[in-house]
Parts: structure tokens; C-alpha cells; sequence
């Protein structure tokens, strides 16, 4: 589910980037409250588990196919919420690094929709309420079940609308929840199986390990879910109205997939949605038409963008080896 | 090889070519991020039917790689899960966006063109990444995410999760080729075990999290890392590398580079 930079539009990274980091800040001011030295490398050591983790691949009994532990759910029920994120947020920034799964623009997106609903939500709706008056097998299993499938649900319906408003894709606002949301359900309720299994085990053999402990005694004292969910929200409200203000007159925006996701007009009204995208295809040129033209010309200008990619590639190529040469020579 | 090997493989050859002398690598890492992520922004930023305008932001990742001596066919391993996902989101488009459009005198939808863009985003951010990420190390990333202010906090742990990827990696990795050889003709772990594998893992990592911390205390850890040992400062030449390539970036998104090259090109020999 990790989304790649190509998916998302620069408006919606940003705001992505602004909703992820106000909860970053969050968190690091809860975990800085703990005052707790060696919770930064137990932190450390299960983003390491986690990754590790995930590269194992767990037969689901009865089909040909195989699946993976939910990290965001398990770090919570081990770390805490803010811990258990901040931790994800390391995760997925190696990720999207080494191994490019995610994206470095995409990372403010994929940080929400992976490690927000995972350890937030997972935690502060599902695991602290089922947990506060007691811990048992079955509220675990039920717990990660439902956490996971939550999670999942959540972080899917936001990838689908985060590509849809970046413009990115076609597909009807329906047909692309209807395709996504399904398979999420069943990745969900299978990661919450593995996720459980191990959690169980830990709370048959360390059950000090598990974070209800601390979730009781915060509960009680500190914790003010509903502080935290007004502040998230009206950062998110007014962050995303700003950056829609600015992203107005970019095609590429919100206005533009709904505009094509709603109206439906590419059959019935064909020639205006061709207007339009001409339109908008001229303000945002140098050189107009260019890649829309219908007429001869459009040959032609396509003909030199071919020539002058080759003769760009030549120069940047000539250019860097002349470059080499002389810094060679430089040392 | 299995997955985790080359998941293991993959970050020791990272780490060998990121600490390599070469002159990209000695700039600043800050100035090298904030390109990446400038390039980035401008190379989504391109209309979905601007393929030309697109095309031409091809010289940074061309020039980096011929600079920074890299292999493209490293590359392009790492496409291997970016592009997938690209090519599901951006394969109905043909279907569903149906305005005509004409390229060199072929008719087509214009959801291929949006289709293909779509494809060359996903490349060129992805090279733009490894480009970053083949030329600095973990630990100078952490230093220019130090110096924007991302707190102390999450940078430390970062580096820890970093440093011990690979030993669990290796670890996860004995415990999977045991399994599997007790297990033969078994696609994953069974699920009757799935708790106790992973579990025991688990809670050997938990044990090894205090030993870590121990030990950090006794070489004399108070809370903060040297994260690239001497602290890097932007030179001359940085701020140079740095202007150069905004001022490309910003030519490319205006101006359709390789229209107007072609045209002058064309116009010689007319």
C-alpha cells in the first residue's frame, strides 16, 4: 500500500507532509513527557524487528498465497501510540530510501495512511478501550483483528483519494474504492490474524511487554484523546483549505478529478472536456499545442521534441564526461 | 538468493557505494536532499499529457548518474516495486480518458499519454531517490535532517532502526532457512507457528533493545549522536551545484526543452 511519488500531486504531498508531521510533533512531545532514556532504543530495535518481520512470509491456510505482519498494530500494542508511530515513521522512511518502496514526497502520505490509522487510531479507538479493564486471549486477538482490518481500511479509502486528488488516475471515484477497499478487507483480516498469533505469544510469555500497563494508568491521568483529535482536525481542515486555495489553478488538483470523476462527460460531451483540457493545456505551456495539436504541425513538433531529446541526452552526456575529465585531471 | 539476502545484500551495496570518494559524494548532503526533493516536486508537478515537457527532466538523473558513476542496471532493480503499482493505477486511464490526441501522426487516447507520464514519473523519482540515496550515506541524510530541524528524538531512532536492519535481517534470515529446511515443500511459515517464530524473534530483539542501550551508556551516550563524525559545511561549491539545478529544473518546467532544441536543431539544417 505504500504509495510511489508518481501517485501524488505536489499539493497533496504538502498537506499530506503537514497532517504527518503535526503528529510527529505530537508524539515526540508525549515521548519526550515519558522521560524514558531506553525507550529510544527499543524504538530503534523493533523499527529493525518490524522491517525484518514484514520480509516473512506466513502461509494463509487454505489458499495458494501468503501474508504479512500489520507493523503498525504491533508497535502499538508494544510501544504505545506515539512511540509506536514515531518508530513507523523511521520504517517507512528506510523503506522508501533502500529498497524505493514508497517515495520521499509521498513519504507525508504514506506515513498517514500506514502509521496514523495503525497506531493513532489502532491504539486510542480499538487497543487502550478493549484493554483498560483487563488483558485477555481473546480481547488480543479481537483487538488486532480489528485494529488491522481498521487500518487498513482507512489507509486504503485515503490512497484512493490521495490519487485521485493529485490527478493521477481516470478511474471513477467508485470504481476505484469498489476495487481497492475489498482486497484491503482481506489483507486486513488476515494481517490481524498473523499480528494477534504474535501477540498472543507475547502475552503468554512477557506479558509485561505489552503496552496496556501504561494505557490504565494514562488513562486515567493525562490522556485526552478527544484534545487530540480536535487539534489533528482543525490543523488538517485549515492546512488542507490553504493549500486547495493555492492548488486552485493547477489542473492537476482536486477540481480537475472531480470535475472528471462526476461529470462523466468524456462520452456524452466529448467536445467540451477536449476544450478544457485544451485549455488548460495552453496556460500551462510555453509553447502551445505542443502535445495536443491535431494537425500537421503536431508531427512536426512532436518530431522535435525527438530530435532535440537526443540532442539534449548528447550534450548532457558530452557535457558530464568534459566535466569528469577536467575534475579528473583537477586530483 | 532469497529476499531477505538480497534485502541484506542490497543494504551493504548501498552503504559501499555511499561511502565511495567520489565529488558528488562530498557534497553537502543537505544541498543534495534538497535537489532530490526539488526535482521530485517538479517531475509530478508536469501535466498528465505533458509527456515532452516531462521527457526533458531527464538530465538530472542522466547527468547524476554519468557524474556519480553509477550503474543503471542497479537502478533499475529498485523499479521493480515503484513500477507495478504505477502501471495498476495508470492502465485504466486509456480506458477511461478518451480524448482524441495525435502523435506523430498516430491517433490515440489521450489516457495513454497520461498512462505513459505516469510511468516516466514513477521512473525518474525513483532514480532521483537512488541518485540521493547512492551518493550519501544513512547517517549524513540524518545529519541534513538535523540541520531542518526534525527532532533529535526520531533522527536517533532512525539511525538505531538503520544500524540494526541488518542484524535482525540476518537473524529473521537463520531462523526462515532452519524453518524452511525442517519444513520442506512449504511455501511460508505454517500458521500453527506463526506466533511462536515470530514471537521468539521478537522477544529476543525486546532483550537485545537493553543490551544496546547498555551498552551505548558505557561508551558514553547522553541522549545525542555524532552523525557523520566532523559536521559538513556548505562550501562555494555546493551553493553552485545547488543554483545549477533549480536553474535547470525551472527551464525544464517552463520552457519544453526538448521542443525548442529540436526546433533550433531542425532550423540548421532547413
Amino acid at each position: 500500500m505504500h504509495m510511489a511519488d508518481a501517485l501524488v500531486a505536489p499539493a497533496v504531498a504538502g498537506t499530506m507532509y503537514v497532517c504527518s508531521a503535526a503528529a510527529a510533533a505530537y508524539s515526540v512531545k508525549k515521548v519526550r513527557l515519558e522521560n524514558d532514556p531506553k525507550k529510544i532504543p527499543v524504538m530503534g530495535i523493533m523499527g529493525a524487528f518490524v522491517f525484518a518481520a514484514q520480509m516473512i512470509n506466513f502461509t494463509i491456510p487454505g489458499t495458494g498465497s501468503s501474508g504479512h505482519l500489520c507493523g503498525g498494530m504491533l508497535l502499538t500494542a508494544l510501544l504505545g501510540p506515539y512511540a509506536g508511530f514515531l518508530t513507523m515513521i523511521g520504517v517507512l522512511l528506510i523503506q522508501c530510501l533502500l529498497f524505493a518502496d514508497g517515495g520521499i514526497l509521498a513519504l507525508g502520505c504514506n506515513i498517514w495512511n500506514m502509521a496514523f490509522y495503525g497506531c493513532f487510531l489502532g491504539a486510542l479507538l480499538i487497543w487502550k478501550p478493549m484493554m483498560k479493564k483487563g488483558m485477555s486471549r481473546g480481547k488480543i486477538i479481537l483487538a488486532s483483528i480489528l485494529g488491522c482490518v481498521l487500518t487498513l481500511q482507512l489507509g486504503a479509502f485515503s490512497v484512493t483519494v490521495e490519487t485521485l486528488a493529485s490527478g493521477i488516475t481516470a478511474l471513477p471515484f467508485v470504481t476505484f474504492v469498489a476495487t481497492m477497499q475489498p482486497i484491503h478487507l482481506a489483507i486486513g483480516f488476515v494481517e490481524g490474524l498473523i499480528t494477534a498469533a504474535v501477540l498472543v505469544f507475547v502475552y503468554e510469555a512477557r506479558p509485561e511487554l505489552l503496552f496496556v500497563s501504561d494505557a490504565v494508568k494514562e488513562a486515567k491521568s493525562r490522556f485526552s484523546f478527544k484534545k487530540t483529535m480536535v487539534i489533528l482536525a482543525v490543523a488538517a481542515v485549515v492546512i488542507a483549505g490553504a493549500m486547495s486555495l493555492a492548488a486552485s489553478s493547477n489542473p492537476d488538483g482536486l477540481e480537475w478529478s472531480i470535475e472528471k470523476i462526476t461529470g462523466s462527460t468524456e462520452v456524452e460531451n466529448e467536445g467540451s472536456v477536449y476544450d478544457t483540457a485544451a485549455a488548460i493545456q495552453e496556460t500551462t505551456a510555453v509553447l502551445p499545442d505542443y502535445a495536443f495539436k491535431n494537425s500537421d504541425s503536431a508531427l512536426g513538433t512532436s518530431f522535435s521534441g525527438i530530435i532535440g531529446g537526443l540532442v539534449v541526452v548528447g550534450v548532457c552526456v558530452g557535457a558530464c564526461y568534459i566535466f569528469k575529465f577536467f575534475k579528473k585531471k583537477e586530483s | 538468493m532469497s529476499k531477505i539476502g538480497n534485502a541484506i545484500h542490497e543494504i551493504h551495496h548501498m552503504d559501499l557505494i555511499a561511502e565511495r570518494d567520489q565529488w558528488v559524494n562530498a557534497i553537502h548532503p543537505l544541498i543534495k536532499f534538497v535537489i532530490t526533493i526539488a526535482y521530485i516536486a517538479v517531475v509530478v508537478s508536469f501535466n498528465k499529457y505533458d509527456i515532452l515537457g516531462l521527457a526533458g527532466m531527464v538530465v538530472y538523473p542522466l547527468a547524476g548518474f554519468i557524474l556519480a558513476d553509477l550503474s543503471f542496471k542497479d537502478s533499475l532493480k529498485r523499479l521493480r516495486i515503484v513500477l507495478p503499482l504505477v502501471c495498476f493505477i495508470g492502465i485504466f486511464n486509456p480506458f477511461f480518458d478518451r480524448i482524441p490526441v495525435e502523435i506523430l501522426g498516430i491517433r490515440m487516447n489521450a489516457g495513454v499519454i497520461s498512462m505513459i507520464t505516469l510511468m516516466m514519473k514513477g521512473v525518474f523519482t525513483v532514480l532521483a531517490s537512488y541518485l540521493l540515496i547512492a551518493t550519501t550515506t544513512i547517517e549524513k541524510i540524518c545529519y541534513a535532517f538535523r540541520l531542518l530541524r526534525v527532532p533529535k528524538i526520531l533522527v536517533t531512532q532512525i539511525l538505531l532502526t538503520y544500524r540494526y536492519i541488518t542484524v535482525l535481517l540476518e537473524e529473521v534470515n537463520r531462523v526462515t532457512q532452519a524453518y524452511a529446511l525442517r519444513a520442506p515443500k512449504q511455501k511460508g511459515v505454517h500458521f500453527k507457528v506463526w506466533g511462536s517464530l515470530t514471537g521468539q524473534l521478537l522477544l529476543r530483539s525486546m532483550d537485545r533493545a537493553g543490551v544496546v542501550y547498555e551498552s551505548m551508556l558505557l561508551r558514553g551516550y547522553r541522549g545525542t549522536f555524532d552523525y557523520i563524525g566532523s559536521k559538513a559545511k556548505v562550501r562555494p561549491q555546493d551553493i553552485a551545484y545547488l543554483l545549477f539545478w533549480i536553474a535547470v529544473f525551472i527551464l525544464c518546467r517552463k520552457v519544453p526543452i526538448l521542443v525548442v532544441v529540436g526546433n533550433m536543431v531542425g532550423g540548421l539544417f532547413v
